[in-house]
């Protein structure tokens, strides 16, 4: 018997099944079907505004910092001016994101790479695919508009959400996941709550473990 | 690395622990930060009791339902490009792992933080095929250069303090400055960082565990504050999980209910920094992640634990809350329990996992304070399965003879209550009468275990029944 067919047979004697019994079947699948929600919080279930409140409270609890603009058009120069604050080089490195790759970088005096990052870079800026009010999380995919090692190889990490994509909680954002991906998931989901971290020496909370050691959540209306 | 179990000896282990200063100091930072971030975390959102029973019957759904979710959960790693690879127990999962990084010609392995892989010992199988395992959990990091195992299952370095990682990273970093300045967390850590970022760089496989496995996509879950995780299996070209079948959940919006609870239980964060949901190898159109996803399903033992008084514990999310408010765990650490986990998780599991006859003495490390289960997340009737283990080994005849002894001579007493309540009313009057002037005993024969460390206050001279009679009779 492969180990494979062992461990499911022991799992089928443990609980006294077989494995083919329909209800057992038809329960799970239901399930895996209708995905339903469980219990909500009521933080999250605000309208707009407030929500964009409760993103940008949670995420600076979360020792991240927060912007909110009006136009994408404003995203390049504060894009400088926070890696100005920072003590930042004047560089960044981003994806193909298109809506990133539209905006007036040339106005500004950042010199702008694209592509993955292969760990020289300390700056780079994403687009999230949505966020989360409840607890000032980002949710970013991976793929050539914002890659993965965007999100943790540079010092600084930059990244843009609009306020639409905004959510109260996680549910919403795997619903339009469903919308966009259909029933797979891209290779990646990064939810991001905060810059890297680490308590593991007395418990001392130190921000700049592994991942970058700042983020700027800049959320545009 | 792999340890051989010294559960066995926890009552030396436990006083050596009790008199180790280094231990007692770095403790002294666990008792406070850990629970008082918990109760603000779980008083400041208002669902956090109903998300504990949405969570727990999550987890049992699951456990009900575990084959056809298994089934499930391995047809969606195989469309996404991954593999499943079943390993019915700790070497058959080494054995699976050592067998993809020699295809690979891998020479270094990144590590996540991983529970499992220190259950399976895999450091010790990867440094037997000359490949060299580089645990990248700034804890996991600092153990490992210590020759150690972790103490904690969430904080893996929770017994040291920061003089002991200094004095290791200037034994061990020796092409550092020797008068460089270590002094403080922030220095230890940016040092940490410099070094492992070159071994994330160079890695050829990386190796995470999963805090979930979801059935819905073929996706597995890990949760970090570091990144470390993220680092070890975006950038080698080969991802392996390594995690065991309690760690499926059917959807994506059941992981949101755990981890509602999963950050808040732990560390009293809303949600830890990272939360990362794998799904395959990188696509063909991605610029970066791993060409190959495999993942290692581990049962060792916990099939066998279905269908019996210990299948709740398999509900287990593995954040910690049980062993940082157990009084036993902080006053002795982790190491005293003898194996990998700790603390009362560790007490019901470990007997599960190693057998009772080697491990009878955790389930007795307990006061059955109840705290453990009045914290845990998933609401594991923690004390209801150390007594289980209790009563196991009792009636395995594995407890010691004193014991035994005492317990059948305070059965034959329990069993004749007039006789009952006049040996201990003599008892109780002889006490309170040689104990009258000091109002308490500093040494007392056959409880020398009691009085080494507190004195046994003096009965004031009834015992509780006679007392409870006679109120009753005083209420009427």
């Amino acid at each position: 018997m492969s180990a494979r067919d062992e461990v499911l047979a022991s799992i089928r004697r443990s609980l006294g099944v077989s494995g083919r019994e329909a209800t057992r079947r038809l329960s799970v699948e239901t399930r895996l079907a209708t995905a339903p929600r469980g219990v909500i919080p009521q933080r999250g279930q605000v309208d707009r505004e407030a929500r964009i409140a409760l993103m940008a409270d949670r995420a600076k609890a979360a020792h991240a910092t927060v912007t909110v603009l009006d136009a994408m058009e404003a995203v390049p120069s504060e894009v400088a001016r926070f890696l100005r604050d920072a003590n930042a080089p004047a560089t960044l490195r981003m994806g193909d994101d298109p809506q990133l790759a539209a905006l007036p970088w040339a106005d500004t005096a950042l010199t702008v790479e694209t592509g993955r990052s292969h760990g020289a870079d300390l700056n780079a800026v994403s687009r999230a695919f949505g966020a989360v009010a409840e607890s000032g999380t980002l949710a970013l995919v991976s793929g050539t508009d914002n890659p993965t090692t965007l999100n943790f190889l540079p010092d600084n990490h930059v990244v843009v959400v609009r306020a639409d994509d905004v959510a109260g909680d996680y549910e919403t954002v795997f619903s339009r996941l469903r919308d966009s991906h259909g029933t797979g998931m891209p290779r990646t989901l990064n939810f991001i709550t905060g810059p890297s971290r680490s308590g593991d020496i007395e418990q001392t909370l130190v921000l700049g473990a592994h991942g970058p050691r700042r983020l700027h959540v800049v959320i545009v209306r | 690395m792999t340890i051989h179990p010294t559960s066995a000896q926890f009552p030396a282990n436990a006083h050596k622990a009790l008199h180790d200063p280094q231990l007692q100091k770095a403790f002294n930072h666990v008792r406070s930060a850990f629970i008082d971030k918990r109760a603000k975390a779980a008083a400041a959102l208002p669902e956090f009791e109903a998300l504990r029973d949405s969570a727990r019957d999550i987890k049992a759904h699951t456990l009900k339902h575990l084959d056809v979710y298994i089934e499930a959960y391995e047809a969606k790693v195989r469309e996404a490009g991954g593999t499943v690879h079943f390993a019915r127990d700790a070497a058959e999962a080494r054995a699976a792992i050592v067998e993809i990084c020699r295809a690979r010609g891998a020479r270094t392995v990144t590590k996540g933080k991983s529970m499992v892989s220190e259950e399976i010992g895999l450091n010790d199988a990867l440094h037997a095929a000359g490949i060299e395992p580089v645990e990248t959990d700034l804890g996991e990091y600092i153990i490992q250069l210590r020759g150690e195992v972790p103490s904690h299952i969430i904080a893996p370095a929770v017994h040291l303090t920061k003089e002991q990682v200094e004095a290791d990273f200037r034994r061990l970093h020796l092409h550092l400055h020797p008068d460089r300045d270590l002094s403080d967390a922030q220095l230890l850590l940016t040092e940490a960082r410099a070094i492992l970022r070159e071994r994330f760089l160079a890695a050829d496989i990386g190796i995470t565990g999963a805090n979930f496995l979801i059935a819905e996509t073929g996706t597995s879950v890990i949760v970090t504050n570091e990144g470390n995780g993220d680092l070890t299996q975006i950038l080698p070209k080969v991802h392996i999980v390594l995690a065991a079948i309690d760690k499926l959940v059917p959807t994506r919006n059941d992981v949101a209910q755990l981890l509602r609870v999963l950050a808040r239980s732990a560390t009293g964060q809303e949600m830890s920094v990272y939360t990362t949901f794998s799904t395959g190898p990188r696509r063909a159109e991605d610029p970066d992640g791993p060409e190959e996803y495999h993942v290692i399903l581990l049962d060792n033992g916990r099939s066998t634990m279905l269908g019996t008084e210990f299948e709740d514990m398999l509900r287990c999310i593995r954040c910690g809350a049980c062993m940082n408010h157990c009084p036993v765990y902080q006053a002795v650490g982790g190491h005293a329990y003898g194996w990998i986990y700790p603390g009362p998780m560790g007490a019901v599991l470990t007997p599960s996992l190693i057998g009772i006859d080697k491990a009878g003495h955790l389930p007795n490390a307990s006061t059955f304070c109840g705290r453990c289960e009045a914290v845990c997340p998933v609401r594991i009737p923690l004390p209801r399965m150390m007594r289980n283990w209790r009563e196991k080994e009792f009636e395995r005849h594995l407890s010691p003879a004193p014991v035994r002894n005492g317990l059948k001579l305070w059965a034959f007493f329990a069993e004749r209550p007039a006789l009952y309540r006049a040996a201990t009313g003599l008892a109780m009057r002889a006490m309170a009468l040689a104990g009258r002037t000091k109002g308490r005993f500093t040494s007392l024969p056959l409880a020398g275990g009691w009085t080494a460390w507190r004195d046994m206050p003096a009965p004031q001279g009834a015992t509780f029944q006679a007392q409870w009679k006679a109120r009753r009779r005083g209420h009427r």
